[in-house]
């Protein structure tokens, strides 16, 4: 009995290594990246890697979106089972390296130079402990705002500069008749926009002391309390219905012109594309007024895991093909963000996209560009969450006071690190 | 042939005295423990060791992955402190007062408008095959369903409101789905709507078993209809009030999705039910330890209910 237990498990274990053999010419990718426009960019990666001889197996996730596929990789690197790489955002990557299950890019990296064409700013996320444990695939931004051309030349409105100009700009669409801001009333929406309200209250250093740096002095100062007023300026321009709705419904509010204005990162940008406007014609893209030359920005990675030995030829070959030139550049034409490394040529981009290469560069060795708060790249997630929550109450009116809001948010992001 | 064998061997395995047979005998005693085995083993590791191991995950500090040090009671801690901030509330405060208004009224009213509806339909009234099912039929959607459904019903830009509006009745509003405030009425509702006919199909049932002598004899008494329902019926359907109640019970505790699907967490998280905060702060804030208290409190809750009721059927049973 004994013995054919003991032959049953060594035959089981040859299977699973004949198993893992089958896996070296494989690359086994965690995504959810599924719909349109983003998986059609991913293609482009498949193809670029079919070239090499690497085979593209997507890790299957039930339900899809980020917070399952996050579920799921929680559960394969808990069972050992790594993939060769995943999508990831922000402290994700970080959590993961401090467990220690992240590989070391650091060879490739050296090679292909990322250490000069990423970031700095990103390399805070994609460089763990020295080594280079994930791959920037595109850096997005939050402070934009995305406008109606036609309504525009209704209202006869100009590009503002100001927060004061933005009022009134708001101001001269309302009279008009039109609803002014679109605005998506969940708690990210609502903080991704206070992100930028920050910036444009408080200026850059304020932005990092406060927001990536927390200081507790800045988060309780008075520009934060300006700030929350500011917001509330904001939300009065909104209207009634505005509780719960999801962005893209806020960005066709402005693509059919019932509204003027949204204030959201450049995903918004896909839903134009794929209404058919085109940048300059059909809508405007701004940055948020006064936040000019900063680029408040959030990123998708894909975290490299401590795959045995034989698999990491094909994690070095998806690597070296993500940072490409030419995937940075097809895949974030389509994608609506710009490209990771601040070397790869604008001449695919559309206008919008152009700025956006402009701005990063620019912000990049300027030292202004900075991680979002309510993306999750300024701070781990239980902080962002709790400031999400505070901003959230406030948009909503559980908070009252915007002395209020800065206690409560000094208090929260307290008791959250 | 082979039965009366097979009877006769457990009847008097003793008197036998082929050896097979004994084996067979012992393997036929075994038999029910050996199936039953693997589901019983399952549970006890994955219903108790799991709550063994969420309650040890609770005094640890828990982030993003199970950290195995025993680091204190710190997360109940803060689940305490934040139970009594009303002002502005924190999300726990209105999770547990979300469940205390949605667990009250959900069942409150599912018993009240399922034990009427049954009165309704047991008047021997024509078409009662054709009505049931329609009242019933809810229950067989899942809350998602129901959570869309009833979104969309409910947003004054979409559904009811917008509808009335394009009737004429334009100075009718109903924005409780938008106001954080109300926003956990909406959920009573739709969640009403999809439980009462079930309910109202137990106490159907419960009805039909009731005694026609009994209400004979109370009519022959000379009590009205109003009193022969209070003071006969109704009491006579205690046993499936018990019932309902247990089942009403867990469907409110465990109605996350519902919240979900309807409200996306509501104006500022204000529809929140534990069961979105655990869910939250487990896999969203990477706050293990926090969410696993949380799960802990849910689950000493549930207790704090089922067991008095399972105790009183139990010893209503044994004697």
């Amino acid at each position: 009995m004994l013995r054919k237990l003991l032959i049953g498990t060594a035959l089981a274990t040859s299977f699973a290594f004949s198993a893992h053999a089958a896996d070296v010419k494989e690359v086994q990718m965690l995504h959810w990246w599924t719909s349109g426009g983003e998986a059609a960019a991913l293609n482009v990666l498949k193809q670029d890697l079919a070239k090499e001889g690497y085979a593209w197996k997507d890790v299957p996730v039930a339900g899809g979106g980020g917070d399952a596929a996050m579920t799921a990789l929680k559960a394969m690197v808990a069972a050992g089972n790594y993939p060769t790489a995943s999508q990831m955002l922000g402290y994700t990557v970080l959590d993961y390296a401090a467990a220690g299950v992240m590989g070391d890019l650091t060879e490739t990296a050296k090679k292909e130079g990322w250490d000069k064409s990423v970031p700095a700013a990103l390399q805070k996320f994609s460089v763990y402990d020295g080594k280079w444990v994930a791959a920037p695939v595109n850096v997005h931004s939050v402070n934009w705002l995305w406008i109606n051309k036609a309504v525009m030349d209704k209202i006869g409105g100009a590009e503002p500069k100001t927060f004061d100009d933005f009022v009134a700009l708001l101001d001269k669409a309302k009279a008009a008749g039109v609803i002014p801001l679109a605005l998506g009333g969940q708690n990210w929406q609502e903080a991704t926009m206070f992100d930028s309200v920050v910036l444009s209250t408080g200026g850059p250093e304020f932005y990092k002391k406060a927001m990536n740096d927390l200081d507790e002095e800045s988060l309780k100062s008075d520009t934060m309390k300006k700030s929350f007023d500011n917001l509330a300026k904001l939300v009065t321009y909104v209207d009634p219905n505005f509780s719960g709705r999801d962005w893209n419904l806020a960005t066709a509010m402005v693509i059919k012109g019932d509204a003027l204005v949204q204030v959201m990162g450049d995903w918004a940008k896909g839903e134009f594309h794929a209404a058919n406007k085109t940048p300059g014609t059909d809508f405007l893209c701004y940055r948020f007024p006064g936040t000019d030359g900063s680029v408040i920005y959030n990123s998708d990675m894909f975290g490299m895991f401590n795959v045995p030995d034989d698999r990491k030829a094909a994690q070095v070959a998806l690597a070296t093909a993500t940072l490409s030139k030419s995937f940075q550049s097809a895949f974030n034409v389509v994608k609506g963000s710009v490209p990771a490394r601040t070397d790869v040529p604008d001449t695919d981009f559309d206008a919008c996209g152009k700025k956006g290469i402009a701005d990063l560069k620019a912000a990049n060795e300027g030292g202004k560009l900075f991680g979002s708060l309510a993306q999750g790249y300024g701070a781990p997630p239980a902080v962002a969450n709790a400031y999400k929550d505070v901003v959230s109450k406030f948009v909503h009116g559980q908070i009252k006071t915007s002395d209020e809001a800065v206690t409560e948010l000094v208090k929260a992001i307290d008791d959250a690190k | 042939m082979s039965t009366v064998a097979e009877t006769q061997i457990k009847l008097t395995p003793e008197h036998d005295a082929r050896p097979g047979s004994t084996v067979r005998s012992r393997l036929q005693d075994l038999l029910p423990k050996i199936v039953l085995a693997p589901s019983f083993a399952a549970t006890i590791v994955f219903v108790y060791g799991f709550i063994l191991w969420t309650i040890y995950l609770s005094f640890t500090n828990s982030k993003t992955f199970p950290s195995y040090a025993i680091t204190g009671p710190r997360a109940y801690q803060r689940l305490w402190r934040w139970t009594f901030e009303s002002d502005p509330p924190s999300s726990w405060y209105t999770s547990i007062t979300n469940m205390g208004i949605f667990g009250f009224l959900y069942i409150a009213i599912c018993l009240a408008l399922g034990l009427f509806l049954a009165i309704l339909l047991d008047q021997k009234i024509r078409g009662e095959g054709v009505l049931r099912p329609i009242y019933l039929y809810p229950m067989a959607l899942s809350f998602i369903v129901t959570g869309v459904a009833w979104k969309w019903f409910l947003d004054p830009g979409l559904g009811l409101e917008q509808t009335l509006h394009q009737w004429g009745w334009t100075s009718f509003h109903f924005d409780w789905i938008k106001n954080k405030d109300f926003v956990i009425y909406t959920v009573v509702i739709a969640g009403v709507w999809q439980a009462s006919g079930f309910i109202m199909a137990m106490f159907l049932a419960g009805l039909r078993g009731i005694d026609g002598e009994i209400m004979k004899a109370a009519q022959i008494d000379g009590a009205t209809t109003f009193q022969l329902y209070r003071r006969i019926v109704i009491p006579l359907l205690r046993p499936v009030f018990l019932s309902a109640f247990i089942v009403l019970a867990h469907l409110a505790i465990k109605s996350y999705d519902l919240v979900v699907a309807l409200t996306s967490g509501g104006p500022g998280g204000s529809a929140w039910l534990p069961s979105n905060f655990m869910y939250e702060f487990t896999f969203k804030r990477n706050e293990m330890a926090v969410g696993s208290a949380s799960a802990v409190i849910m689950l000493m809750t549930i207790t704090a209910i089922i067991v008095p009721y399972l105790y009183s059927e139990l010893r209503e049973k044994s004697r």
